[in-house]
């Protein structure tokens, strides 16, 4: 029997597992992709430091390597039981099951399916991506900024809170990221191509984090990105495939109509599909956003309803990079109490 | 013999918070209590075929009513064609039409307008 | 005994019922328009007569539609309206037997064994054949106190409440024809006059006196005269007026927008079977007070609030269910109507704009702005199909009126009519595409848009099919469709959009459709619903639509969609949609 086996191999798994191992337990990891690192495999900068996303990666991969962590790759967990001694039996895609005294799930967040806001036009009108795009793009090309028509825009349009903060949605809350990443992205937007005009559409502006608000004047004093208090509510595609797009500045207290060459969409988070499975395969609690409820929002935000059940990351809610280590790092210092009680 | 000199026409610019008139308000959000969840995104006045051709603004008429402040705002609401497009917008689930009902009820209830 | 006591409260009962029936149905038609008197002239001698006569036979006795609905409940009513004519019917055959004759007092056949204790040939035939007549009725009348006592047992979730002159109509009722055999039971003692049932059973071990009899048949006459008096102001005023309203339809009298005559002529014809309340799935949303029949009842008392009269999503499942056929969904907006009497409205912002020509004008509607996969597909399709239209509402474009409509606010809703009327007539186009059911049926309802055809983007596509110019891949995937409300009840159309997808994958059935389709949830119809209430009828609508396990879940409606969408993982498509995916250029 393995001490902890931790359900995702992104940066919250890991921590956890790197942490453990110096606490001088066992771990297992369990991946259902065919590398570790989640999420930020498909991103190229974090705010608010602009630094590479890669550089945290290959961190993580040095210390796997050099603490000798098992991952079992391509798996998949299809369901967790708790047994009568009180440890876990971990079923997989594997067709192998796996004995452990606790389980972490760090199976992390799904992005907001764009498509499913359909006024805003995401695979109907070629000129609409998402923020996860647009991050896609700036890891391939670090020189040029070009729509996906090829044309360098004139004008960019962030738009916040896409699937986070509405009801039509079925996620009434903030996703907490997706206000400092339109800023960190905007500045790169007017970075590579100076001449572009950008402009955020945002409902509130979030920007809680340490030098998040140093960035946020960054974007308006030295890079001249514009902030139009306004939710979007219509885009229609012209002839020559920009974009017309309809909101309020609800500041003027008008509406208005803006061409652009290329919209972002910032997508949310979204509980993973897997919570809903440990849901029903264990009864771990869930909050009313489908994310893993913690048993103690304060005071044990890594346990859960279930004893020797824990989360890391952005299982229990949206989390920022920094937030997730954190939280990652902490489920060691729980799991390891729990173990050696 | 005030208005003589003047009195009546040196109207505040500040909002009285003390001396809100409520009555359409507390009518409305006790119909329909989606409506004191607004956040003012103005998605809804966006998407409006009425305000995109006119001043109508649904979005401007819940803080007006909110603040007691019922000038123009028969004249305003009476070019909602209650299309129901600002009802799938809203980004909080407010059930707008029902609010233009019963603004438009209301007004003529309580007798807030000549 | 004195005789009086027993004939004078029927007689009495009988002329007041008669009196007060006769000086409504007056007034009623008086009130009815030129058109519609003339109508019920030109149609009186005519078959519309015999065929009224036929559905009276059907529904008015057998309750045909009832029956198809709940057989127990359709056997109850059954058991009451024709029980009781022919009770009435073969009394007086045997009374015109028994004298020879056929001048005999009216209350004769009434009390007919209280009176006649004489043998007269044929006296036993009647006796039984009265006694399985009455049986049957108190059968009926058992199932009625089941269904009080648990209407369950009828599959029937709640059942209609009760005000006091109701209750007093209904203890009448119910006693009418217990205390028909208990009297009878009780003269057939005395004097052995009685058939199976009423010769022995009831007073086999009580020893009866003139007394007792006597004091039953006074009983018997008073529940009747109780019961006749009650009638016109309870709902069993329903009972004369639905025969009537079935002869006013057939002369082809159609319900008006604004509440008139005719309108409380179907009112009044509801018989409160409820049915329409197991049909309406408010209750998913734990609403239970707003249903047709409840309203019907509120129109009638004068007690109808705005919060129950705009809380429905004017589906018009409830309409398809009534066994009489009322106007439901047309009657609620003519209350709506009224009720939103004082609501001005001003669209003179409309700007007419001079209108290019072409064959084809496409009407999107606000709702498809809402969903550019659905427009986008639209012009695709008509761009491969190498139509030649014109987009009418690409830019600024006004609503159609349908919503105005719904919510009774008609006057407003005329003026949006005329606006659109006049910039679809000045494009000289012949057809009007329209891609929402909700414009759809406002378009073809209230338009008049004379020789100009109107479409629906599912009807329009499958004549380009059939005509050959657009040709359809089929993708073998399993399709099942939601029929949108105002597409397929509102407008009757069902089959074309199953054909056209049926070239596109398999359809799937569903356990209701077509016509006992259910509804999204996201229906304007309803002004007050909750989004929380909504999503609870939602998730019961999609959990009948996703049992075959479709790939695709396709619909027609841009509303209907974008309510759809939030609820599922498997795809959520518009017919439109589906179409350009698969289109092949000829």
């Amino acid at each position: 029997m393995i001490d902890v086996l931790i359900i995702g191999g992104g940066i919250a798994g890991i921590e956890t597992a790197c942490s453990l191992q110096e606490l001088g337990l066992e771990t297992l990891i369990i991946e259902k992709e065919k590398q570790i690192g989640g999420h930020l495999n498909n991103w190229d900068t974090l705010f608010p430091t602009k630094r590479s996303a890669s550089e945290i990666l290959e961190y993580y991969t040095e210390q796997i390597r050099k603490k000798s962590i098992t991952i079992y790759l391509n798996t998949t967990v299809t369901s967790i039981r708790k047994q009568d001694d009180g440890s876990f039996e971990v079923y997989t895609s594997r067709e192998v099951s796996f004995k452990s005294k606790t389980v972490v799930m760090a199976h992390g967040f799904s992005l907001f399916n764009a498509q499913r806001k359909e006024e805003y036009g995401y695979k109907i009108y070629e000129n609409v991506i998402t923020s996860a795009d647009l991050e896609q793009t700036f890891k391939q090309n670090n020189d040029v900024f070009v729509n996906p028509m090829g044309k360098i825009p004139e004008r960019v349009a962030f738009i916040h809170c896409v699937g986070s903060r509405d009801e039509k949605s079925g996620n009434h809350y903030c996703s907490k990221v997706c206000c400092i990443t339109a800023v960190k992205q905007a500045i790169k937007v007017k970075q590579l191509s100076p001449q572009t005009q950008v402009f955020c559409f945002y409902m509130d502006l979030r920007l809680y984090g340490r030098g998040f608000e140093e960035m946020y004047r960054e974007a308006q004093e030295k890079w001249g990105v514009q902030f139009i208090r306004g939710r979007l509510s219509e885009v229609a595609e012209n002839i020559d495939g920009s974009l017309q797009l309809k909101a309020e500045d609800t500041l003027a207290a008008r509406p208005f109509k803006m061409s652009v060459d290329m919209l972002v969409l910032m997508v949310g988070f979204e509980a993973n599909k897997s919570t809903a499975l440990f849901h029903n395969s264990c009864g771990v609690a869930c909050t009313e956003s489908r994310f893993i409820q913690p048993r103690h929002h304060h005071l044990s935000a890594n346990a859960t309803n279930i004893d020797g059940l824990f989360t890391a990351g952005t299982s229990i809610a949206p989390l920022s990079v920094f937030d997730t280590l954190n939280h990652a790092k902490a489920a060691a210092f729980a799991i390891h109490s729990y173990i050696t009680k | 013999m005030m208005k003589q000199f003047g009195y009546n026409s040196l109207k505040s610019r500040t909002i009285d918070y003390k001396n809100i008139n409520t009555t359409l308000i507390s009518y409305i959000i006790k119909n329909e209590p989606s409506f004191s969840s607004c956040i003012s995104c103005g998605s809804c006045t966006a998407t409006c075929s009425a305000a995109n051709l006119t001043f109508f603004n649904i979005r401007r008429l819940n803080i007006q009513i909110r603040l007691g402040e019922f000038e123009n705002i028969r004249q305003e609401i009476d070019k909602c064609m209650l299309c129901g497009k600002c009802l799938l917008v809203c980004p909080r689930g407010i059930n707008t039409r029902n609010v233009i009902m019963l603004i438009k009820k209301g007004l003529v209830t309580f007798n807030l307008v000549e | 005994m004195n005789d009086l006591f027993i004939i004078a409260p029927f007689t009495i009962g009988l002329i007041i019922l008669l009196g007060i029936l006769i000086g409504k149905y007056v007034v009623w038609t008086i009130q009815l328009s030129q058109i519609d008197k003339l109508r019920i002239l030109h149609g009186f001698f005519t078959v519309r007569t015999l065929r009224a006569i036929r559905e009276i036979f059907w529904e008015s006795l057998l309750h045909r539609n009832i029956w198809k609905t709940n057989p127990l409940l359709g056997y109850m009513h059954m058991s009451f309206a024709l029980g009781w004519l022919l009770l009435i019917i073969v009394g007086h055959i045997e009374a015109y037997m028994q004298a020879s004759s056929l001048s005999v007092s009216p209350w004769i056949p009434i009390f007919f064994r209280y009176f006649e204790h004489e043998h007269f040939y044929g006296a036993r035939f009647f006796a039984h054949t009265m006694d399985v007549l009455l049986l049957y009725v108190l059968s009926g009348v058992v199932l009625a106190y089941g269904k009080r006592i648990n209407s369950k047992l009828f599959g029937i979730k709640r059942t209609t409440k009760l005000k006091p002159k109701d209750r007093i109509s209904l203890i009448a009722l119910w006693s009418i024809f217990p205390l028909r055999l208990f009297a009878e039971s009780a003269t057939a003692a005395l004097h052995g006059n009685g058939g199976f049932l009423t010769s022995g059973i009831v007073f086999r071990y009580l020893q009866v006196t003139p007394n007792i009899e006597y004091t039953l048949w006074v009983l018997y006459s008073c529940s009747l005269a109780i019961f006749f008096i009650t009638l016109p102001f309870t709902r069993y005023m329903h009972i004369p007026t639905e025969v009537y309203y079935i002869f006013l339809k057939e002369y082809g009298i159609k319900l008006k927008k604004q509440f008139n005559s005719y309108s409380k002529i179907q009112v009044y014809s509801c018989s409160r079977c409820g049915i329409c309340i197991d049909a309406c799935q408010m209750h998913h949303a734990q609403i239970s007070n707003n249903q047709s029949v409840y309203i019907l009842k509120n129109i009638r008392d004068e007690n109808l609030t705005d919060r129950k009269l705009y809380n429905c999503l004017l589906c018009g499942r409830c309409e398809d269910a009534c066994p009489v056929n009322i106007n439901l969904n047309d009657l609620r907006i003519s209350q709506r109507i009224k009720s939103s009497k004082e609501y001005n409205s001003s669209y003179d912002f409309l700007e007419y704009s001079i209108t290019e020509k072409a064959d084809v004008v496409y009407f999107a509607g606000c709702m498809t702005h809402l969903t550019p996969g659905i427009k986008k597909s639209i012009l695709t399709v008509l761009d491969t199909a190498g139509v030649n239209y014109l987009f009418l509402d690409k830019d600024k474009g006004a609503c159609c009126g349908r919503p105005l409509m719904q919510a009774g606010q008609i006057e407003a809703a005329k003026k949006l009519i005329a606006y659109n009327r006049q910039q679809i007539l000045e494009s000289g186009a012949h057809t009007l595409l329209v891609s929402c059911p909700i414009c759809y049926k406002v378009f073809r309802d209230d338009y008049e848009l004379g020789q100009i055809d109107i479409r629906h983007h599912s009807e329009y596509f499958l004549e380009l099919l059939h005509n050959q110019k657009i040709t359809i891949r089929n993708t073998q995937k399993s399709i099942v469709y939601h029929d949108p409300c105002e597409l397929g009840r509102g407008c009757k159309v069902y089959e074309q959009p199953r054909e056209l997808l049926q070239s596109i994958g398999t359809l799937k059935k569903v356990k209701h459709e077509k016509v006992e389709s259910l509804c999204c949830s996201g229906s304007l119809g309803d002004l007050s619903l909750s989004m929380v209430e909504r999503n609870k009828i939602k998730e019961q609508t999609l959990e009948v639509l996703l049992k075959p396990n479709p790939d695709i879940l396709a619909t027609s409606c841009p509303l209907c969609k974008k309510t759809f969408v939030k609820g599922v993982d498997i795809q959520v498509k518009d017919i439109a949609e589906l179409v350009a995916e698969n289109i092949q250029s000829n």
